[in-house]
């Protein structure tokens, strides 16, 4: 009786769980995966097929953006890294106590704000008329206003900005864990600091670098209004080209096949870079 | 006891049911700007027992929206005319009107008549006219005081200050300032992909000299007031309102035409409130309504003394733009064949992507 509670009590608190997992994530991924199968050869005509994914490899447009985003993405990812380590090694290990909180709330702050909003907030910032080139023309710093929106170096500096925080929380998380004793006993046995960092920090919080680097990489190249909105007229993103085949072009047919392109593309790249860096998921993410 | 619960359960539903037809709701689905608080509140003091619900869309999203639900969650929409019949044939999500519900005498002849003519299957009519304006090229005339049409937005004078958004109409406007006529290539889809490729070459081309494209209204306006763009492509409406902050930017009709949209009433398959949205179709209609509404979207009510309800600044912006030739010069989007939008959005991309 006691273990039939037991069992439905554990069914019950699983239910949320499952219900969120099958009805939101794993049904429509199927639903996606079944619209990128049919061919539309009529009007209201469909076969099944492998025709939309040929399509796709077929049109260098869409091939080279999907490169162009994965690549961008990496980089966002490794500049995340760079910048949020220290950051995450500040908070974890050299800040007092007290003020660990407050610095780990002024991470959290810009959250707040919805994507949209940063996103204006740099175009305010950076456009010709904007802050910091008006301010730079009145200083006399630069003799007329400057552009500073619409290219690719802008777009990678707002996708750090808004996906660095996602790098710094699983770092911080694993460095608190290490004991500061290994770093006293890799500095008393003649480690310099280079050494230190290399041979103890950097293994010990490799389980945050590589969750923080999958989970920032993955919604990198998921994003879809930063790019759009600090990019301008050169920034192709592949999200972009979904929502074009979605919606200006009804192909949902192809919209879906591209989804699902990005989606095995994109975990395609997190496997190469487990590999590369000869990493495994169970001995980082999924280590106890 | 259990008797006396059940009988109050019953009357509770029976009151909520009832309560529930009283209450009707209007889901209209429709531009930005074309349901202003003022006349939403109006309309539900005149008819206290519905409820105007608001969303506002466009027209890529709109039929989106419509063809994901089966035509249901909504009941009015808002397409433009030429947007209407292709997505029904393919996608059925619209029911015909009941033009005998519609003060059809109110509205201008010719509009009305193109309307239903572009939106007539098997005998059925889909849409009327609310409101209409058009597409074409804004200039500020102080600092690019020489420009005529679409050509000019890839004229290297203007070398980083023009601006114009990747979608159809910039297709269609190029296609016309190259001496192309795209509505006469509709129904040839191999002669309308070479004309497409011809216009893709120009707008590569042209990439150079625009500073960025434009994604909507309000980008585009902060772009032309702080003088960052001086010749745009743009919706006459967007202009109006800009002449309204500064008489330097006005709207300019192409030489080759103006390329004129009209936005239809349609009442989607699913709608489950056709008499409120009959209702509301007539209301806005009406002169002093046709007024609020104008002042608040920028277009032209599909009446026939339309221009003159427009508020005063929208007036003179209008006649700043627009003589007689220029109006007799429109062009009326044609309706769109199935399968030009997909040749088109190639296009765009290739545009998009291009270097």
């Amino acid at each position: 009786m006691s273990r039939d509670a037991g069992r439905l009590s554990l069914i019950l608190l699983f239910m949320p769980f499952v219900l969120w997992i099958g009805l939101l994530i794993i049904l429509p991924q199927l639903g996606i995966g079944y619209y990128s199968l049919r061919e539309k050869v009529g009007f209201n005509q469909f076969e099944f097929g492998l025709k939309n994914y040929v399509d796709f490899i077929g049109e260098p447009v869409y091939r080279n953006t999907l490169l162009r985003t994965a690549w961008m993405s990496i980089l966002v990812t490794i500049l995340a890294l760079i910048a949020g380590f220290p950051v995450a090694y500040y908070i974890a290990k050299i800040a007092k106590e007290r003020s660990r909180a407050a610095l780990f709330l002024m991470c959290l702050i810009p959250l707040w704000v919805s994507d949209l909003v940063r996103a204006y907030g740099w175009i305010v910032l950076l456009r010709e008329t904007g802050v910091i080139s008006t301010a730079l023309v009145k200083m006399g710093i630069i003799g007329q206003p400057v552009e500073m929106l619409y290219n690719d170096i802008t777009v990678v500096m707002g996708l750090v900005y808004t996906v660095i925080l996602f790098m710094i929380v699983p770092l911080v998380s694993t460095l608190q864990g290490m004991d500061d004793a290994l770093l006293e006993a890799g500095y008393n046995l003649g480690g310099s600091r280079l050494t230190v960092f290399r041979r103890i920090i950097v293994p010990y919080a490799m389980p945050g670098i590589v969750s923080g680097c999958i989970i920032t990489f993955m919604l990198t190249a998921g994003s879809y209004l930063t790019p759009i909105l600090l990019g301008g007229k050169n920034s192709s993103w592949f999200t972009e080209q979904i929502y074009n085949q979605f919606i200006t072009r009804y192909n949902w047919e192809s919209g879906s096949a591209f989804g699902v392109s990005l989606l095995v593309f994109t975990s395609f790249v997190v496997w190469a870079g487990l590999r590369l860096t000869g990493q495994s998921l169970a001995t980082t993410v999924a280590k106890d | 006891m259990k008797l006396k619960f059940r009988a109050l359960l019953a009357g509770t539903a029976l009151v909520l049911a009832t309560g529930a037809a009283n209450a009707e709701t209007l889901r209209l689905l429709t531009w930005g700007s074309y349901a202003p608080d003022e006349v939403v509140k109006m309309f539900e003091a005149e008819y206290p027992d519905i409820k105007v619900e608001v969303t506002f869309s466009n027209n890529e999203e709109m039929i989106a929206k419509l063809r994901a639900t089966g035509g249901t969650g909504f009941d009015l929409a808002q397409p433009s005319h030429d947007r209407v019949y292709a997505a029904q044939l393919e996608y059925n999500i619209y029911k015909p009107l009941d033009l005998s519900k519609i003060d059809t005498e109110k509205m201008t002849p010719n509009l009305l008549e193109g309307v239903k003519a572009n939106t007539t299957i098997e005998g059925e009519v889909y849409s009327v006219p609310h409101q209409w304006g058009t597409s074409g090229v804004m200039a500020n005339m102080k600092l690019a005081p020489d420009v005529t049409g679409w050509a000019d937005l890839c004229d290297e004078k203007y070398q980083g200050r023009t601006s114009m958004r990747l979608r159809r109409t910039i297709l269609l406007g190029t296609a016309f300032g190259m001496g192309m006529d795209p509505f006469a290539l509709y129904a040839d889809p191999a002669a309308y992909q070479d004309m497409l490729d011809k216009v893709t070459e120009k707008l590569i081309a042209c990439k150079s000299v625009i500073k960025t494209y434009w994604s909507g209204g309000d980008d585009l306006s902060a772009m032309m007031l702080s003088g960052e763009v001086v010749a745009s492509e743009t919706w006459d409406s967007t202009a109006f309102k800009l002449y309204g902050e500064n008489p330097d930017i006005v709207f300019v009709p192409p030489a080759t035409g103006a390329l004129a949209w009209i936005d239809t009433f349609t009442i989607p398959r699913g709608g489950e409130a056709d008499d409120a949205a009959y209702k509301w179709i007539n209301f806005v209609l009406r002169p002093e309504i046709t007024k609020l509404m104008s002042a608040s979207t920028g277009a032209i009510a599909a009446v026939p003394n339309g221009i003159d309800l427009m508020p005063d600044d929208k007036k003179a912006a209008i006649s700043a733009a627009f003589d007689q030739s220029d109006i007799d010069n429109l062009k009326f989007f044609a309706n769109i064949p199935p399968g030009i939008e997909d040749m088109e959005g190639l296009a765009l991309e290739r545009i998009k992507a291009a270097n």
